[in-house]
């Protein structure tokens, strides 16, 4: 027989739960919840102080599959529910798992406030650029021109970008990775889960159903190396097959530009170097598209910032070191009061 | 007679009840100087009532008459339990406030008015084609005309502030002249000047000034016999310790000693809204009791903030007013669903959509009680006055808890801005009933239920070994994980409604405030309609008329004899600031034979109409 340690490690198996998956074979869901898996064992957090918490969506079934506290909520609104569990008890460890439906469009007033706000908290936005439980209508983040059943001409509407929004509202911490980079996502995922305060992570994530291969054009095993930028903190922003692309800053138009190394004398030194910490260039790398542009994957900007909590925590003890002796009597107290005795004689008040 | 015995020894011609309606433009500071007034007369042992009447608007045009604010105040040596229907004084301080009240004065009434805003200007805005105040239109009022922005520009001039500055003292020249006609001290409004114009030290003296040459204009100037100075002698109120108290203020007390007793902390989230802003305000300041406050980016975020807080173990508490109760709707149906406590505070206005924002109503009954799709019930609790906000907030915190469920208090913008002296309680002296989270390892059942209550067991997430989900799909009656089956969505169903009826056999039976248990007449009211009934039916009665007075605090679910009494009446009438919602739910629940009496006008019932619409009823 073999003998159990007492405190053993926890394994990404320990955070599945019984429940039998219900997403489509194929989807893009269980490569997210596998790494969501191994970056809890990895970071060996407890599964009780750990609580996922969704909206509405295919994303938002996350919770039922993963062995700790989750709480399914309704469409949109998981950031404020998130927001109200760190007021309650800041100890605990909050994700909340959405879609680009659930916190781009009937969610979006939320998404921009937990950010802002600062809660800690990690969102991690599965994108699929789709409505995939409501059967496959254009999503906010759908491309101009997309074909589905609300839009059979075509959708009207430009997109919004997730990572730009997110740098809009102020968060101070935004990762990107894709659902089948099973080292890279897990890798983001614990740098969002180390970083206090409000965490944003994008995942491109296919929907097998509704829109498969959307980002194709940048996951593709034969074009991914040629369109994606991995940034890495004080790193140059090379890429290509061949490492011989980079990522340079125009002085002249105030833009960023791909170069290739080693033609018309460029060189290493001319290629920009990763600043996660510089607001700027997370501005400039959150518009890079396709096609003239890698998608820039890994951490765009992540910055320290006071989160909600510290300063929500801060008032309440002031107030109770100001307030020592104002006990719910004294409160009641306060002000005018007078007393009248059993003759309805009136006493003088007291202030 | 009153005004001719000398110096100050002024002999004062004693009277059971007044009320006085203080009006002016919304910039003129009447609600300031109503409130000042409510204190001083408190303070002289009067039982009171006020009501707080003013525009949506901030600072509308001046001079106009949607901008008139008003503020009354009924006070007696009885028990006061309405504001007072018409006034015996009106105090207007402009033309405009002079024609939105005066058909309201009682005949004989007397009439308090700055002449210095009569000018042909004002006149015309106020709608007045020739001066009231020498057209005789006013033949059968009495009348004190003074230049009142005239002496009070005298009385501070010394004090060398702005024009704009020194008339806006104007509002305490009249405080100090009303004070003097009802023989009251004017030590609190002195100490509360000094206190608010700590850092104005000018301002807290010009205002001093002000208000003190009010009261010697009153106590020189030769004012006709008919003018008169009065007394009102100090009520009978119970031995014990006194304050004034808002609707929103004993409110949000309430809900402090509520979350107190239950021994848990309160995460209160809100969205600023007329008329229920207060609550929040009040409770941002407490945060030394265990209390967090949280103003959320909208309702929804509001409500399901509380929601998430009740979810890791506080108490989420939410207020607004109807249109913002309606955006949480969503939400209050996953507490429902997922059973977790949380307490809905409804400050009703008039609507629907924005309506009325500053004028009270009681026509969100329906919203409460039935207002979310799908069925699913909740508590519903209704305060009848401002004291009462007190022990409803307790109520609902206790039940909230101990059943799992949301709780809906129904207060409305009446009693959230009126005021009445509170007897303070003895709060060590309160039962506490603390929470318990369920932290048994050995068995994690979210959903099991409790033979008696039916509520689920609350677990606190950072509980080791109970991780449980839980959401708003149905959920199966004895795992609790998702279940689409048809059989268990009837059996949730009905447990759902049981919970919530059950509760009935855990609150007290309807009790009849006044009268007896079967009779000719029943009058049945809920809320703030309680102190127009309650003093109508007390003079129907002392008439020699025999009639009942039934009110509800809890609407639902409804007192399990409510039934039973109701049958015992030939007739049932239901006053209520709404278009017939109680009634409806009466003679739904009892197929009873009630019928409404619907008042809407933003105002509470008086208590004529009341007694009025009584004797038309006994006759028929």
């Amino acid at each position: 027989m073999t003998v159990v340690a007492l405190s053993e490690k926890l394994t990404a198996k320990d955070f599945a739960t019984d429940q039998e998956i219900r997403w489509c074979p194929g989807c893009g869901d269980y490569a997210i919840v596998k790494a969501v898996r191994n970056a809890l064992a990895e970071l060996e957090v407890s599964k009780e102080n750990t609580v996922f918490v969704s909206g509405i969506g295919c994303a938002a079934r996350l919770p039922y599959y993963m062995a700790t506290y989750g709480f399914h909520t309704i469409h949109g609104r998981a950031p404020a529910i998130a927001t109200g569990i760190k007021l309650a008890n800041p100890e605990l460890d909050v994700w909340i798992a959405t879609g680009d439906g659930d916190s781009l469009s009937i969610g979006g007033n939320h998404l921009l406030h937990v950010l802002r706000r600062n809660v800690n908290v990690q969102i991690l936005l599965f994108n699929n650029e789709i409505y995939g439980l409501t059967k496959g209508q254009y999503s906010p983040t759908s491309r101009l021109g997309t074909h589905s059943p609300s839009t059979p001409l075509g959708s009207v509407e430009r997109p919004v970008s997730a990572v730009a929004f997110a740098l809009g509202a102020g968060a101070q911490f935004i990762g990107r990775s894709v659902d089948t980079l099973q080292t890279h996502l897990p890798k983001i995922l614990i740098r969002a889960h180390n970083h206090l305060g409000a965490s944003f992570v994008e995942i491109f994530q296919n929907c097998i159903v509704y829109n498969d291969g959307v980002f194709s054009d940048f996951t593709a095993k034969d074009v991914a190396a040629e369109q994606q930028l991995h940034l890495e903190h004080g790193k140059p922003m090379i890429f290509g097959a061949n490492s011989n692309k980079g990522i340079r800053f125009n002085t002249e138009k105030f833009v960023l530009e791909v170069v290739e190394l080693g033609v018309d004398g460029i060189e290493e030194t001319h290629v920009l170097v990763h600043d996660e910490t510089n607001r700027s260039l997370a501005n400039m790398l959150v518009a890079m598209e396709p096609p003239d542009f890698p998608t820039a994957l890994g951490v765009l900007f992540c910055r320290q910032a006071r989160t909600y909590e510290q300063g929500v925590g801060e008032q309440i003890e002031k107030a109770k070191a100001d307030n020592k002796n104002r006990d719910l009597n004294v409160v009641l107290h306060q002000g005018y009061t007078w007393s009248i005795d059993s003759e309805h004689h009136i006493d003088t008040p007291v202030k | 007679m009153a005004g001719t015995t000398a110096q100050a020894q002024v002999s004062r011609k004693a009277l059971d009840s007044v009320v006085i309606r203080f009006s002016g433009d919304s910039g003129d500071g009447i609600q300031l100087i109503g409130g000042q007034f409510a204190q001083a007369t408190a303070l002289a042992g009067n039982d009171l009532l006020t009501f707080p009447d003013f525009p949506a608007e901030i600072r509308a045009p001046t001079g106009t008459k949607f901008g008139v604010s008003a503020f009354q105040i009924n006070f007696s040596a009885n028990r006061t339990r309405t504001s007072g229907d018409e006034p015996d004084v009106l105090v207007a301080l402009n033309p405009a406030a002079l024609a939105v009240n005066i058909s309201e004065l009682k005949p004989g009434g007397l009439i308090v008015v700055d002449i210095g805003t009569f000018s042909l200007r004002n006149l015309e805005k106020a709608g007045y084609t020739s001066n009231p105040l020498e057209d005789g239109s006013l033949e059968k009022y009495r009348k004190l005309a003074i230049n009142i922005s005239k002496m009070t520009l005298a009385a501070v001039e010394k004090h060398k502030l702005s024009q704009k500055e020194a008339l806006r003292c104007k509002n305490m020249w009249t405080l100090g002249l009303v004070y003097w006609l009802y023989g009251r001290r004017r030590k609190s409004t002195v100490e509360w000047l000094e206190a608010y114009f700590q850092l104005q030290p000018e301002l807290a003296v010009a205002n001093i000034a002000a208000l003190n040459a009010g009261h010697s204009f009153g106590e020189t100037a030769e004012l006709s016999n008919d003018i008169g100075t009065y007394q009102v002698p100090s009520a009978d109120l119970p031995a014990g310790t006194y304050r004034n108290v808002t609707g929103t203020e004993a409110l949000a007390w309430g809900l402090v000693t509520g979350t107190h007793l239950a021994e848990i902390k309160m995460v209160f989230c809100s969205y600023p809204i007329t008329p229920a802003s207060g609550l929040l305000h009040s409770l941002a300041r407490l945060k030394e009791h265990n209390v967090v406050t949280f103003q959320a980016e909208d309702e929804i975020a509001a409500v399901c903030a509380a929601i998430g807080a009740s979810y890791a173990g506080s108490l989420g508490v939410t207020s607004s007013s109807g249109p913002g109760i309606a955006l949480k709707t969503e939400a209050i149906g996953l507490a429902i669903a997922t059973e977790l406590p949380i307490v809905i505070v409804n400050s009703q206005r008039a609507g629907p959509s924005t309506g009325l924002p500053t004028k009270t109503e009681q026509s969100d009954l329906y919203q409460a009680v039935f207002g979310r799709n799908a069925d699913s019930p909740l508590v519903v609790l209704a305060a009848s006055s401002p004291s009462d906000c007190f022990d409803v907030a307790i109520e609902a915190v206790r039940l909230a808890i101990k059943y799992m469920t949301p709780v809906i208090v129904l207060s409305d913008g009446y009693i959230a801005n009126a005021s009445e002296p509170w007897r303070i309680p003895a709060i060590n002296q309160l039962a506490h009933f603390p929470v318990s989270f369920l932290a048994d390892t050995t068995t994690c059942k979210p959903f099991a239920r409790d033979a008696e209550t039916l509520a689920r067991p609350w677990i606190k997430p950072g509980t080791p070994n109970m991780e449980h989900r839980i959401g708003g799909l149905e959920k199966d009656l004895d795992t609790g994980h998702i279940s689409y089956d048809a059989e268990n969505h009837q059996r949730m169903t009905n447990l759902r409604s049981d919970k919530i009826d059950g509760i009935a056999n855990d609150i007290p039976l309807q009790n009849i405030e006044q009268g007896a248990i079967t009779g000719k007449l029943a009058v049945v009211g809920w809320g703030s309609t309680y102190g127009p009934i309650s003093h109508a039916i007390s003079n129907i009665r002392a008439d020699g008329i025999e009639v009942s007075h039934i009110h509800l605090r809890h609407i639902w679910p409804l007192p399990r004899n409510l039934g039973a009494l109701l049958a015992g009446f030939e007739q049932i009438m239901v006053p209520e600031m709404n278009h017939g919602q109680l009634v409806t739910l009466l003679r739904s629940q009892y197929l009873s034979h009630a019928e409404s009496l619907s008042k809407v006008t933003g105002k509470p019932f008086t208590v004529h109409e009341i007694e009025d619409e009584i004797h038309l009823r006994m006759e028929t």
